[in-house]
């Protein structure tokens, strides 16, 4: 694949990796806040590839991990209802709200579609106008413009039947709750590369200024991480702090303005509650009141939602970077991809199922049975 | 199909306080979790135990198997396949099953076919359904001999279709040189079938001195995979609805016992072969490397992937690694055996692009590895649930 | 965040309401929407994210990027390709690289 292939070349990711060797003199630690990075970071090993002393946290790239568990519990009372298609990217089907999933209620015969683009959604809807169909938008910047796209064509079209549960959540405040927690140990960012393609980097050079950290704007394969993380570990070995922009050919400096106003006529920004974290100001898209007719929460009556959360669970302190999976009591004995307990073992850029896939922390091979929770690991095999 | 009134509808039970599920009476009681647990769907069947992934194997350990040893307990003699790997226990989960009947030893295989739509690029469930049980004879190392056909479709499916997927079977038998000897026709209403379901049952016979397994991976072996794989699984995701691309690419559906017997001939001490469909390259590695109780470790970049499947991937966010194949096998060989076997299948067309893609290891036995290309080892795991796209 | 690659536009759709495009990534083909970079034309490459374009990829900056990796000074760089982590068993030419 053109432009892809290119960037997973073996030998130059070598050389790379040779050249942080090189390069670092004293201990960092670095985060990246996108799911899509951490998986390849992962994946490839390259967070392991790296000097001993430089860590990469991770963390709370994953809008799928972040999406607050009130919202899923809505999700799915709306889609439990036999008047609903419930239309939603493929991510979100195994996240485990407080008491059953998006694909265990498809199981049960409820009518849940993954689309592929929000797009399609529309299309469902203007296919079934006697049926309600509603689009989960979740996601962070990226996919915004995309989710107010589906929005405007559906006003457009005049569609009464089309309504979208929103939970957008966006990068910098995130960032910046992390800077600002007393516990945080990161240095420099690696910053999301496809967000800043659409929303530009300039809401990022406060950030570096106020803190003092390094962001690079990066990319996903890697080479992109290599470079980006290069890229930082210099700064940091001299001192500076400042934006740079590792992935340059997709990304400019004010990033896309049609996308931009796309979503702001559509969205407009408000505080939003971060699974795991808490709700962190200014922080997510709502529908701006013109478009309220769209929104799924008013359509739609949920009812009283009571969340629970695993007990086991420390999916906010991995979002926040501050524990590993391997820190986690119940990683790979009560949860797993299998039976997840919580959101970032879930998504496939989650930490937690990042570093399950990887094999990471886990000392035999991981037998799953189907019915028993408690049985301790490798009981099972026949 | 569940009735819809099964679901709640508007507001759902607050956490904890739900009427349980008559289906979950017999099962562990969660509530000595202080407080519930998100339940899996443990009490129901999951379009994901159908994958070939960790959640089919979980079925067949915990209910098949048990269920099927139970029955043949308390049964006495009646129960089919006397003495042979009728049970999990027993033995490893293999293609086929192998039994002694007067002497010679007889491979013995069942399978459905449930794919749609019925019609794909590459071929249709004809062409699969005959090509995927001489597969699973030949992975025994058995030469097929004739094979059994029965149809469940459902009401209303053009007659036409029908014809066209029955001239695909007989096109498909000629081609592996088996006879299509008995079957069986049921039509049940609509909605209940997805247009054709297509089983097929065959018979076949193994050489004397091949004893090929699940469960005969050596440390040290060879794996020698015998083409491109991913081709068969984006080929049908590209006509599923909801994905709707174009590739360039068709099903590598097709039979491989002409390449079974070259290998066998080159190498009469053949370990494993195995055909990786459902699940992928990783999850039968994952199942043979746990039935011999040995390690695998590959190289990423000695596994071949066409550039249409490696680009499908990526948009869709899946591994090839997890992706079906119809026309692949991967074969474990001796590695004093691995050259000649690998000039042996490159010289039939079903083995042009084999290629060794990693060894046999004592080290982390159970467990397949992979050197990626920055130089880390990773752990290829088996596939979960169902292939699901992702956007992140 | 987020599943992003890069196409080729090999065909465009502006009848709609929405400028649309047939985009080829490596061999598979799909719709994608290209409302969100109008300066696109035939032949250009597109970063696309949940079937909408939403960046033009700048094919200077990605050559650019390739020549900066390869330029890295290679003092250092013992080791080649293979033989980070080999095991100690030479490799059978079934497994010796194409």
């Amino acid at each position: 694949m053109k432009f892809v292939d290119e960037y997973r070349n073996a030998e130059l990711a070598r050389k790379l990796v040779d050249e942080i060797h090189r390069i670092t003199t004293r201990p960092w630690a670095l985060m990246e806040v996108c799911g899509g990075q951490t998986h390849t970071l992962v994946k490839q090993g390259i967070d392991e590839a790296l000097p001993k002393g430089v860590r990469m946290i991770h963390g709370p790239g994953c809008p799928v991990c972040v999406t607050p568990l009130e919202q899923i519990d809505k999700a799915l009372a709306i889609a439990a209802r036999p008047d609903v298609i419930f239309t939603s990217y493929g991510d979100m089907l195994r996240v485990p709200g407080s008491t059953t999933d998006l694909l265990s209620l498809k199981a049960r015969g409820a009518d849940v579609r993954i689309v592929y683009s929000p797009l399609d959604a529309v299309r469902i809807a203007a296919a079934n106008p006697d049926r309600q169909v509603v689009f989960f938008a979740i996601g962070f910047e990226t996919t915004a413009p995309a989710n107010a796209m589906a929005v405007a064509q559906a006003d457009r079209l005049g569609l009464d039947n089309f309504t979208v549960l929103v939970s957008h959540v966006l990068v910098p405040p995130a960032m910046t709750a992390i800077l600002e927690s007393p516990a945080c140990q990161v240095q420099a960012f690696l910053a999301a590369g496809h967000v800043c393609a659409v929303m530009g980097w300039t809401e990022y050079e406060p950030i570096a200024e106020r803190y003092h950290v390094p962001i690079v704007v990066t990319g996903f394969e890697p080479l992109d991480l290599l470079e980006g993380i290069l890229m930082a570990i210099r700064q940091l070995e001299e001192g500076r702090a400042v934006v740079e922009n590792q992935y340059a050919r997709a990304v400019k400096r004010e990033g896309n303005h049609k996308a931009q106003e796309a979503v702001f006529r559509v969205f407009d920004v408000g505080e939003r509650t971060w699974r795991g974290i808490g709700t962190i100001p200014a922080s997510g898209y709502h529908l701006r009141p013109e478009f309220a007719k769209f929104d799924a929460e008013a359509r739609f009556d949920v009812g009283d939602i009571h969340t629970q959360e695993h007990p086991a669970c420390i999916a906010g302190q991995i979002l926040q970077g501050t524990k590993t999976p391997l820190d986690c009591t119940a990683y790979g004995v009560l949860c797993s991809p299998q039976k997840p307990l919580g959101a970032p073992m879930v998504s496939a850029e989650g930490t937690c199922s990042a570093f399950h896939a990887a094999g990471r922390g886990l000392a035999a091979p991981t037998a799953f049975p189907l019915y028993d929770l408690a049985r301790p690991l490798g009981e099972a095999r026949g | 199909m569940t009735a819809r009134s099964d679901l709640r509808a508007g507001a759902p039970d607050p956490a904890g306080s739900g009427a349980p599920d008559p289906a979950d009476s017999a099962l562990p009681n969660p509530a000595n979790l202080v407080c519930p647990a998100p339940i899996p769907e443990r009490a129901r069947v999951l379009l994901g135990h159908g994958s070939g992934g960790q959640l089919s194997a979980a079925l067949m350990r915990e209910v098949i198997g048990p269920a099927l040893a139970a029955g043949s307990g308390a049964a006495g003699s009646g129960a089919a396949g006397s003495g042979a790997a009728d049970s999990a226990e027993a033995g490893p989960l293999n293609d086929a099953a192998v039994v002694e009947v007067a002497g010679q030893r007889l491979a013995f295989t069942t399978d459905s076919f449930v794919v749609s739509p019925l019609e794909f690029p590459g071929g249709d469930i004809g062409e699969l359904a005959v090509n995927g049980t001489v597969n699973d004879l030949a992975m025994m190392g058995a030469q097929p001999l004739a094979l059994s056909l029965a149809y469940v479709i459902e009401e209303g499916l053009p007659i036409d279709e029908l014809r066209k997927v029955t001239e695909s079977v007989a096109r498909a038998a000629g081609r592996a040189g088996v006879r299509i000897v008995t079957g069986d026709t049921k039509v049940v209403g609509r909605g209940a079938a997805d247009g054709l379901f297509v089983n097929t049952a065959g018979i076949g016979l193994v050489a004397p001195g091949v004893v090929v397994g699940a469960d005969r991976a050596t440390v040290g072996d060879a794996i020698i995979l015998s083409g491109p794989i991913g081709l068969h699984g984006i080929a049908v995701m590209s006509i599923r609805e909801g994905l709707d691309f174009e590739v360039e690419i068709a099903s590598d559906t097709q039979p491989l016992n002409v390449l079974v017997a070259t290998i066998v001939a080159a190498c009469p001490d053949v370990h494993v072969l195995r055909d990786p469909t459902r699940g992928g390259l990783a999850s039968a590695l994952n199942e043979i490397a746990a039935a011999s109780g040995v390690g695998i470790e590959l190289r990423e970049e000695r596994i071949p992937i066409p550039g249409p499947v490696h680009a499908a991937c990526e948009m869709l966010g899946l591994d090839p690694l997890h992706v079906a194949n119809e026309g692949k096998l991967v074969a474990f060989v001796p590695a004093a055996s691995a050259d000649a076997v690998l000039a042996a299948m490159r010289a039939v067309p079903e083995g042009a692009e084999a290629v060794g893609i990693g060894r046999v290891v004592a080290d982390h036995p159970a467990m397949v590895t992979m050197r990626t290309i920055v130089g880390s080892q990773r752990i290829v795991d088996m596939l979960v649930g169902e292939q699901l796209p992702r956007i992140c | 965040m987020c599943l992003g690659i890069p196409g080729k536009v090999v065909e465009i759709n502006d009848e709609g309401p929405l400028r649309m495009a047939r985009v080829d990534f490596g061999g598979v083909r799909k719709e994608a929407c290209l409302a969100y970079v109008p300066e696109v034309v035939l032949g250009d490459y597109v970063i696309v994210h949940v079937g909408f374009a939403i960046s033009q990829l700048d094919e200077d900056e990605a050559l650019k990027t390739l020549e900066i990796l390869r330029a890295i000074d290679a003092q250092g760089v013992a080791m080649e390709l293979g033989s980070m982590g080999e095991d100690a068993a030479p490799p059978t030419s079934a497994e010796a690289p194409a």
